[in-house]
């Protein structure tokens, strides 16, 4: 079945478009103020290497959403968000992402904290362009409190007590980019996933304006169902608009199958939190390499570092 | 059927941990098939309890992103999984949007209302102290039923009125929908100490109150109510939770947490 599938791609291939890139151009495609998306889930298959393209560049102002993980962290502790939106910030391993406790005890960036299931649905209205879906979530807890941006709608339809139910309003998100981190892509931007779950890097795709997407390796597209089914192919090239091939993309968080979360790295980024100067000495040697490439031969040259 | 088994007496009578265990499986007794959902080591090990005893039919995740049908030794990564089916995230929340699922989270701070809080301690804006955050908590109380773990009971946890409410209590669901109202129960309060309820009359528009429905063996109910920092409904008679069975005692030491890392969760 698989090599009736490849065959047909390589006829197929002529015309198509060559999104790759570099992490610097996808920066230089950016701008201050910009609101962005950036997919994974906590400490796992976060796409690392565009997250430091923007820590070592000019950029500012950002407001990031996401199921939060370091890029929180990173980003705020170098004054480059003006905000966060989020369903959660954690490191997994480590419950909660040090920089990011830090950042909101010192009130350094403004947030908007939702719901897990309510963040999801913020991303489906953008990705389905309509103003809101409604959810229960929220109700009666301090969600609303905490975002009196959040509206509540009431249901056209009577419940079974004929009743109209009022419902939060979760407004889409409007995201000017999403930065994805694949395991696989092709050059025209079909992007792969390997490992056990999608997240919502879909619907990041599908709800930015424009998406940019690392990955582990760029392959043809006749090899895309050599390590997976085609339902691993859950990102189609019209929702991609830059592929950046970046082996370790991700590291230190996690992108299996190719590797696991960098603990002891981990560990090491999260002891930077209450220590200046090991914040600093981070920022010098690892989030100022000056390319991916320096990063990994950084890595590489660190024994214990960077073996997932 | 699995004590004829497992043949022999266990080794010493049960601990306080492995009472607790009991006392959070307890919780999903006639649950059916529902997602049995527990958070943190000791309620995974009593939900995996429950499922491996009285309750066959709930199904759980792995904690990564598939429905094991096996029970799995807490904190074993590389067991091997019976898969029944993939669970990633997003579907976890359409489960959740369901109502089939049965959670257990912390809390950091809950008050006689069944309020918790997992979000911040202080004034969220800037909080003195930032915790997990609000996560899934509105959303799960408004679908399904809870359940919380506290492994700490102190005036610290069990307060008058919590810093921030992340999954909302009796009081604060009273004035929305039937819907929500039908939908939102907060099955039991399981602490070091003792275990609570909301069991108490509701008529007279009086919201459900956290009332005391077992002490642990060796504790005291004066105790429980020096630990509390609210007035907790008292019964005429306060049972003791019960113990575990010989068979629980084996599959929680031998099978669901050979390693005792249920331990680690009582802090004092």
């Amino acid at each position: 079945m698989n090599t009736t599938y490849a065959a047909s791609a390589l006829l197929a291939s002529e015309g198509r478009p060559d999104k790759r890139m570099t992490e610097d151009e996808v920066v230089a495609r950016l701008a201050d103020g910009m609101t962005i998306g950036i997919g994974g889930w906590g400490s796992r298959r976060k796409p690392m290497s565009l997250v430091r393209a923007i820590a070592r560049s000019e950029l500012r102002d950002l407001t990031i959403v996401c199921y939060g993980g370091p890029e929180v962290g990173i980003l705020s502790a170098l004054g480059k968000l003006r905000r966060a939106v989020y369903g959660f910030v954690s490191l997994d391993s480590i419950p909660l992402e040090p920089h990011f406790r830090k950042a909101r005890q010192q009130g350094m960036i403004d947030v908007v904290e939702l719901d897990e299931g309510a963040f999801y649905l913020g991303l489906l209205a953008a990705a389905h362009r309509v103003p809101f879906y409604p959810t229960r979530a929220g109700l009666g807890s301090d969600m609303l409190l905490m975002n009196p941006d959040l509206e509540t709608v009431t249901s056209p339809y009577p419940d079974v007590d004929g009743l109209h139910e009022e419902l939060v309003a979760i407004p889409a998100f409007r995201l000017d980019a999403s930065l994805v981190h694949m395991n696989r892509a092709d050059a025209a931007g079909n992007g792969q996933f390997l490992g056990p779950d999608l997240y919502f890097d879909d619907l990041f795709a599908k709800a930015a304006s424009t998406t940019y997407m690392s990955c582990e390796r760029v392959v043809p597209t006749g090899e895309l169902l050599a390590e997976g089914s085609f339902h691993t192919l859950k990102i189609p090239r019209l929702f991609v608009d830059g592929v950046v091939e970046a082996p370790r993309g991700a590291h230190f968080t996690e992108c299996p199958p190719d590797y696991g979360r960098d603990e002891a790295f981990q560990r090491a980024y999260a002891a930077t939190a209450n220590d200046a100067e090991a914040w600093n000495a981070f920022v010098d040697q690892w989030l100022e390499a000056p390319s991916h490439e320096e990063y990994l031969n950084r890595l590489d040259a660190e024994s214990g570092f960077g073996r997932g | 059927m699995a004590d004829a088994m497992y043949g022999s007496e266990p080794e010493g009578s049960a601990r306080r941990d492995e009472v607790c265990v009991v006392a959070i499986a307890e919780a999903f007794r006639g649950d059916g098939e529902i997602l049995c959902n527990p958070i943190g080591t000791v309620p995974i090990i009593a939900g995996r309890l429950a499922r491996a005893t009285f309750e066959p039919t709930m199904v759980m995740t792995d904690a990564v992103a598939v429905l094991a049908a096996n029970p799995l030794a807490v904190g074993d990564h590389a067991a091997e999984r019976l898969v029944e089916a993939w669970m990633p995230y997003r579907d976890v929340f359409d489960v959740v949007w369901s109502g089939r699922r049965h959670i257990v989270m912390s809390a950091s701070q809950i008050d006689s209302y069944g309020n918790q809080n997992i979000a911040a301690i202080g004034d969220w804006r800037q909080p003195k102290a930032q915790l997990l955050g609000l996560r899934g908590a509105p959303g799960n109380l408004v679908n399904h039923v809870t359940t919380y773990w506290v492994p700490n009971h102190s005036t610290r946890s069990f307060v008058p009125e919590v810093d921030v409410v992340s999954g909302p209590g009796y009081d604060r669901v009273a004035s929305l929908s039937t819907s929500v109202r039908g939908n939102h129960e907060v099955r039991r309060v399981v602490s070091n100490l003792a275990v609570m309820d909301f069991e108490t009359p509701s008529e007279g528009g009086q919201p459900r109150r956290m009332r005391l429905r077992s002490v642990h063996p060796g504790v005291t109910v004066d105790e429980v109510l020096e630990a509390t920092g609210f007035d907790l409904e008292v019964p005429d008679e306060v049972i003791e939770s019960r113990l575990p069975s010989h068979q629980e005692l084996r599959l929680i030491r031998e099978v669901l947490d050979p390693n005792g890392y249920r331990r680690a969760e009582f802090r004092g």
